[in-house]
């Protein structure tokens, strides 16, 4: 009986305290002159933006000006994720290395970054090391095609000529043979007990049949090389130099933080059961494959979908170096038209939505790997 | 008669000293051997990562200090390759306190004195933890009454707080109130009532899936729209205000952890003592909860500290401001590489300097338990 009066008492209270902010935000705004609603989504924005993945100009709307941020934060998240998770794994495995030096590198590396705030190590990486690099008169060329300027970095454009489509088709038919003939080989060992290697058998016959079907469509992906014309570059795939350093510095930081999931989900696995299996005369490859990785990832796992979620929320420090990411245009919105209510509301909507489908997708994989327990 | 029962003294078994090891299993040769060549592949990258050191680290030290300038203006800088440190030093008292006035610094010394010797007396675990809880609880009041000044001191607006100082205030006064939020949170989460926990639950989730950025634009831009009129509270409150929210959601993730920590038996002995359940939850859950957390907890603070950095972006200047303000001084331009090196290293040094503390309490905690 108290224990409903406390609740009906807390509602009250919650209502209450709503109703007030309610009531002050309606007579703030009609005294401010600021209009409520998502009308505004609509006019025309008259804002530049710089990176975008669509056809953008100044004279379409705040809601599409919006999408483009949505658009650009996916994007950098995106990559940022596949880059960090590869690095990651390396440095997680460098701290454990039996090389005494590169345990030591690994060590400092991720010592150094997860005690730095990501905003220095964001605004480092734009006005330092890319403001370092040279003019695109004279740039710094590791593979011929890419080209690293304080202007951005330049690179190829993978170009479709005729017959990409029938190309497409082959490849389709190709990834359809191979899986066809790992599930064969997993049926196979399941009926007789004798193992056909599924995997790597699979993999050859898809790659033995796209390369052939590449070269007898006639190679239909050219790249379309970027060119120096004067002033700067034309042609080929432009990265600017907020996106490069946006995406490296969120790659280098995140990358430490799963570097040390790594480590600990390897630390984690018993030393017993690895030395059980050398006795045994078990072969490196399955130890690591049936012993280390699945006690290793069920450690490694719920903490690394953390730190995805903390990555994408991270991209939003985007506005500091100027990306133009969801954050960044909803703050130039709110700056011209006041309805900040609306847009924060929006950012909120969106961030909660990608969080969602990101611990959606990792508790999949972990139900996947977790010990399942009677 | 066995020959073992005579004993006199020159049968006593004598052994003969150890041989030396053989040679190459002991020494500097065979530590490198097997911790840097023991394969092919190890000795491959044992050579490459010697030649990344062997490139980087005179790089670096020549431009720290062979090339270094340390003393002279900008000219004498501009002249030799290495870093500048004059910039530094010029711009050290701004870099730690803002535009403070300088005849009144003793007063934020005297909070920063305050909070490194409550930190050394946690450590050295003289005080009763009643009295310590007590003193960390006050500190931010001290802190704020020293800095903002009151009972006759002399006032210094908000507006003329800034660098290190407003930083280290910003972390302190967010980390001391949001962990008492957070206990509440955690408390609500796991023990409220259907209401109570789904108002708290909405609360953390909400607050942990939208990054820090846009809960500071909201407490520095919307704010003032929920609120009537006539109560204004100013921007830098404001930021702090949702410093404080955003904090408490992440330190009731983690205080929740300690609490599914405690074993049943513990609120269930206790209840059946005849102590209340209040009583139960203030002076046995909880404390244990805590002590079981305390890593994280830490991890939480210096992940705090390292978040003021943003404040930035609403238009606080804190430490990483003075920073970047300093790099646009155009008496000094051209020195961005010095002031964000510093800028780092002294991020580093708290952060680590943290971590370092933290880990001293655990296992001076550790020990304590076991006694």
């Amino acid at each position: 009986m108290a224990s409903i009066l406390v609740q009906v008492a807390v509602l009250a209270l919650v209502l209450s305290g709503v109703y007030f902010l309610f009531q002050n935000t309606q007579a703030n705004l009609t005294a401010r002159g600021i209009e409520s609603g998502f009308a505004f989504l609509g006019h025309e924005a008259g804002l530049p933006i710089g990176d975008s993945l669509i056809e953008y100009n100044p004279t379409k709307s705040y809601g599409y000006a919006f999408l483009i941020g949505i658009l650009n934060t996916l994007l950098v998240s995106a990559i940022a994720i596949v880059l960090s998770t590869v690095l990651g794994i390396f440095v997680g495995v460098a701290r454990v290395s039996p090389n005494w030096l590169l345990a030591k590198v690994a060590a400092i590396y991720v010592e150094t970054l997860r005690n730095i705030p990501l905003l220095l190590t964001l605004i480092f990486v734009y006005t330092v090391v890319i403001g370092s690099l040279p003019h695109p008169r004279d740039p710094i060329s590791p593979v011929e095609g890419v080209y690293l300027t304080k202007r951005g970095v330049f690179v190829p454009r993978p170009v479709v000529e005729d017959g990409f489509i029938l190309f497409m088709l082959a490849v389709m038919i190709a990834g359809a043979i191979s899986i066809s003939f790992w599930i064969w080989a997993r049926n196979h060992k399941k009926t007789t007990g004798r193992s056909v290697p599924g995997v790597l058998g699979g993999l050859g016959v898809f790659i033995v049949i796209s390369t052939l079907a590449f070269l007898a469509t006639g190679g239909p992906v050219g790249a379309e090389l970027p060119a120096y014309s004067g002033l700067n570059f034309a042609g080929g795939l432009t990265l600017k130099p907020e996106f490069v350093s946006l995406l490296v510095g969120l790659v280098l930081y995140t990358a430490a933080y799963i570097g040390e999931n790594v480590r600990s989900g390897i630390t984690s696995v018993h030393a017993g059961q690895i030395e059980a299996a050398n006795a045994l005369g078990v072969s490196r490859g399955i130890v690591t494959r049936l012993i280390m990785l699945p006690q290793a990832l069920r450690v490694t796992i719920p903490a690394t979908t953390n730190d995805y979620a903390s990555l994408v929320k991270n991209s939003s420090l985007a506005v500091a170096i100027g990306f133009p990411d969801m954050v960044s245009i909803g703050g130039t919105i709110i700056g011209q038209n006041g309805q900040a209510i609306e847009i924060i509301g929006m950012w909120m909507a969106v961030y909660l939505t990608i969080n969602l489908l990101i611990s959606l997708a990792m508790n999949f994989l972990n139900s996947r790997v977790q010990i399942v327990e009677r | 008669m066995y020959p073992a029962m005579r004993s006199t003294s020159a049968d006593v078994f004598r052994p003969t000293d150890a041989r030396p090891a053989p040679g190459g299993n002991i020494g500097m040769l065979r530590w490198l051997q097997e911790n840097l060549f023991s394969g092919w592949l190890n000795s491959y990258t044992s050579l490459v990562l010697i030649g990344f050191v062997l490139w980087v680290f005179p790089a670096v030290l020549n431009w720290l200090v062979l090339d270094a300038t340390f003393a002279g203006d900008a000219d004498t800088c501009r002249q030799n390759t290495g870093a500048c440190w004059p910039f530094i030093v010029d711009k050290f008292p701004v870099l730690m306190v803002g535009v403070y006035p300088q005849e009144l610094l003793w007063r934020p010394g005297v909070a920063c004195l305050a909070l490194l010797v409550l930190a050394a007396v946690t450590y050295t675990d003289r005080l009763k933890g009643a009295v310590l809880v007590v003193a960390w609880l006050l500190l931010p009041v001290f802190a704020l009454i020293m800095i903002g000044g009151a009972f006759g001191m002399v006032e210094v607006e908000q507006s003329l707080w800034g660098g290190l100082m407003l930083s280290v205030l910003l972390a302190l006064v967010g980390v001391i109130v949001s962990i008492p939020l957070g206990v509440l949170l955690a408390l609500g989460r796991y023990y409220g009532s259907p209401l109570i926990k789904a108002l708290c639950v909405g609360f953390i989730e909400l607050v942990r899936g939208v990054p820090l950025i846009t809960i500071l634009f909201m407490a520095s831009v919307m704010m003032p729209m929920f609120l009537p009129p006539e109560m204004v509270i100013n921007n830098l409150m404001r930021i702090q205000i949702g410093m404080i929210f955003f904090s408490a959601a992440y330190m009731a993730e983690v205080v929740r952890g300690g609490l599914q920590a405690i074993p049943k038996g513990q609120t269930e002995a206790s209840l059946a003592l005849g102590v209340s359940p209040w009583k139960t939850i203030a002076f046995v859950v909880v404390p244990q909860a805590l002590r079981h957390v305390l890593p994280p907890l830490i991890g939480r603070c210096i992940a705090l500290f390292k978040d003021t950095s943003l404040v930035i972006i609403v238009g606080l200047l804190d430490f990483l401001g003075m920073i970047k303000n300093s790099a646009f001084d155009p008496e000094w331009l051209g020195f961005q590489k010095e002031a964000y090196f510093f800028a780092a290293f002294v991020y580093w040094l708290i952060c680590y300097g943290l971590s370092l503390y933290g880990r001293a309490l655990e296992n001076r905690g550790a020990s304590g338990a076991r006694r």
